[in-house]
């Protein structure tokens, strides 16, 4: 009997404390601030190394991020960082971060957010920290555009990689065959003739189109004035400029000038084999895209030349800003002072934008790098494209439209992704409809 | 206190303080949780009750295309997930069967895979392309390549075969379980007085498997209803083109977390709870589980 007593309270010790690990801490990392600093404000005297985390969804970013820490430590040697960063897949890199702001707990100091992701956590108040005193400085070398796209009331909350200007990337063999001068492409009408030709001369579609992501329609959206909420958060998606450009890619379909992309999007392993293969003749995608042609399409190096966006009508700007991750600084830190510094040293100094280029590929949101000595030297993008990359960037340097980010986008470009690229280029609806029950589907 | 410690009727409940806990803390809770949050816009620092808001922006054709989808999705695993493997079930514990130890694992192994392995290689299997498995395996009898995973129908014939082989083994294992309970003698009793094999299956194992198929029947209601990770898998994220494969979980994870509306997300829940409930219930007074057994 005492034997049984004993294993009952054992059995109620064990289970207490199975309960107690499950319930306590369960994200995974160590919560923010436990450094021997800790303290809202560890600016200053020798205060030991500040531990900061960093949650993001893509191993290249939290590669960068390290190697900036390396750099930060050796230039502050009186104020070290310790970086526990983490890359989680993309989902559960923004689902864990919205649970872990919601609850009020086990948030990281820093995390990355997609762009279509940033609406989510600019509902309500904001759980992220205002970086306007880091920003503002900045101001007259910044590509602000990219920052309004993380802000609310005023207040900047997220730092972006890169501007996402928006180019298109011609096949020249192809091209060439069909005796077709990409400097002569001016407006979209030119587009499908050139493309008419290229499929009369060479029967290959002059491109892809998506139906399961918004990277070709978004795009001439923006560039035609429109987009698909306007400044204070509308929907505005079946307006006219949105109309035109559905009917126009529906009719490069049609006219078989266009197909619809392999996998359904421009990130399928479908599409990279059937590019690589020079499936297509071009594909309009952001800047940022050049890493997915070195790294996927490794046969095409040499032949893919970049250039400005086609324009429906003369003086629309030939680029718009695409796409996008902000890095952002919880209210959870506890040391929020030094993180900021960290990021203001990371993603918006001289030094930093320049290690962006050259680690990531991406073009800077600093536009006074883009002429610096450092773009023009070598690396797997120049050896690919040609050294000439940041012509293109420097001509349409004030033409790149910006988008309007809300705090409906994530819905909005759900309803792209699912119902209005399918049903205009896959099941060719009409376009005027689909856009209107899109529009209407929103609340 | 010893008197406390050895009372014979305080004992159970300390056994069951474990469970009583946990389901106190990860059910309970959560549950409760969910039914107030329904009625909430949570929004960070400005969640306040909104009535019934949530549950009447319900109805809209998101929610019947998840809907439709979840309830063609049960029907059709019902269908296909409870004759099949019964009678598999049957021949597997037959006597006269041969190898029946290897085909009891080759059909159970699929049940232990991975959900997210299995649905990257059905993607891949249901591919859009001429390579795709099953486009070659069309070819064969002349038919042309289709995408098989754009269409309303073939994607959920996609789901239906992937669910048939993943949970075929585990269904086969409750019938099994339940066949090895019939004892011999009433098929030796029923061979006395010249029954062939059909009606020794039709008068003897049917009527006696049914606790174990009211059992099998409730819990496929319940993961019909719950599927969520194969769609997700198959369409490379909770983004099927015109919804095709939206699920009410799928509806649930859009709604609450991927565009952060957690009070629209737990009204979807709750209804979705209820619903499953509701079935459960007619189908289970349907064959009569509440009735007292003669």
């Amino acid at each position: 009997m005492k034997k049984l007593v004993h294993s009952a309270w054992a059995l109620l010790l064990v289970c207490a404390l199975v309960l107690a690990a499950c319930s306590s801490n369960n994200d995974g990392g160590k919560s923010a601030g436990e450094s021997p600093a800790g303290g809202k404000n560890s600016g200053g005297s020798g205060a030991g190394t500040v531990t900061l985390t960093f949650w993001t969804f893509n191993e290249l970013h939290q590669k960068f991020f390290e190697s900036m820490a390396e750099k930060w430590n050796a230039a502050n040697p009186d104020q070290k960082i310790k970086l526990e960063a983490t890359t989680f897949p993309y989902d559960d890199n923004h689902n864990k971060l919205l649970v872990a702001l919601q609850s009020k707990t086990g948030a990281p100091d820093m995390a990355d957010i997609e762009i279509s992701k940033i609406g989510n956590y600019l509902k309500g108040d904001p759980q992220l920290v205002p970086l306007n005193d880091i920003v503002e400085p900045e101001k007259a070398n910044l590509v602000m555009s990219r920052l309004d796209n993380y802000a609310k009331d005023g207040k900047y909350y997220g730092i972006d990689y890169h501007v996402g200007a928006q180019v298109i990337y011609y096949n020249k063999e192809i091209l060439d065959q069909a005796g077709v001068n990409a400097d002569d492409i001016k407006t979209w009408d030119d587009y499908e003739k050139a493309g008419q030709q290229v499929l009369a001369k060479t029967g290959k579609p002059m491109t892809t189109i998506e139906t399961t992501d918004q990277w070709s329609y978004w795009p001439l959206v923006v560039q035609h004035g429109s987009d698909f909420l306007d400044k204070d958060g509308t929907v505005k998606m079946n307006d006219q400029a949105n109309l035109d450009v559905l009917t126009y890619l529906q009719k490069l379909v049609k006219e078989k000038v266009a197909v619809a992309a392999p996998g359904g999007f421009h990130h399928a392993e479908e599409y990279y084999g059937f590019m690589n293969g020079g499936g297509a003749a071009s594909v309009w995608m952001p800047m940022w895209y050049m890493g997915r042609f070195t790294d996927y399409m490794p046969d095409l190096k040499g032949k893919i030349i970049i250039k400005p966006m086609p324009v429906f009508k003369e003086g629309e700007m030939r680029s718009s800003g695409m796409g996008g991750t902000g890095t952002v600084i919880t209210n959870q830190s506890k040391n929020q002072e030094i993180a900021k510094k960290f990021l203001a040293f990371a993603k918006l100094s001289k030094e930093g934008t320049i290690e962006i280029w050259k680690q990531l590929g991406f073009d800077p949101i600093r536009s006074d790098v883009w002429e610096d000595p450092a773009l023009k030297e070598t690396n797997k993008f120049t050896d690919y494209f040609g050294t000439n990359l940041w012509d293109v960037l420097i001509g349409v340097r004030d033409e790149i439209a910006p988008t309007n980010i809300k705090e409906r986008t994530p819905a909005v470009s759900d309803v792209i992704k699912t119902k209005v690229m399918f049903q205009a280029i896959n099941d060719l609806k009409d376009p005027k409809q689909v856009l209107d029950e899109a529009a209407a589907s929103i609340k | 206190m010893t008197k406390f410690l050895y009372s014979s009727r305080i004992a159970p409940y300390v056994f069951v303080l474990p469970f009583i806990l946990s389901f106190l803390i990860f059910f309970a809770y959560p549950v409760y949780a969910t039914i107030v949050m329904s009625f909430q816009e949570v929004l960070p620092g400005q969640t306040h009750f909104i009535g019934l808001a949530n549950y009447k922006d319900l109805w809209n054709d998101r929610f019947y295309a998840a809907l439709w989808n979840s309830t063609r999705y049960t029907f059709w695993t019902l269908v296909v997930l409870i004759p099949l493997p019964m009678v598999l079930a049957v021949f597997l514990n037959g006597k006269r069967m041969i190898w029946s130890g290897f085909f009891r694992s080759a059909l159970f192994i699929p049940t232990l895979t991975s959900v997210v392995v299995a649905g990257t290689i059905f993607r891949l299997v249901f591919g859009q392309l001429d390579q795709a498995v099953m486009n070659q395996f069309r070819h064969l009898f002349g038919f042309h390549t289709i995408n098989w995973l754009a269409g309303s129908t073939t994607g959920m014939l996609v789901l239906v075969v992937l669910a048939t082989w993943r949970f075929a083994g585990i269904n086969i294992v409750y019938f099994l379980s339940a066949l090895q309970n019939i004892p011999d003698e009433l098929y030796e009793a029923a061979a006395i007085d010249g029954a062939n094999a059909w009606n020794k299956f039709r008068r003897i194992t049917l009527p006696l498997l049914k606790p174990v198929s009211i059992y099998v029947i409730t819990i496929s209601i319940y993961g019909g209803y719950a599927m969520f990770t194969e769609s997700y898998m198959l369409w490379n994220g909770n983004h099927s083109p015109n919804d095709i494969g939206l699920t009410m979980v799928g509806y649930l994870f859009r709604e609450g977390i991927e565009t952060n509306n957690l009070g629209f997300g737990s009204a979807v829940g709750v209804t979705l709870l209820a619903l499953t409930m509701a079935v459960n219930v007619v189908q289970l007074k349907f064959f009569g589980l509440f009735k007292k057994e003669e």
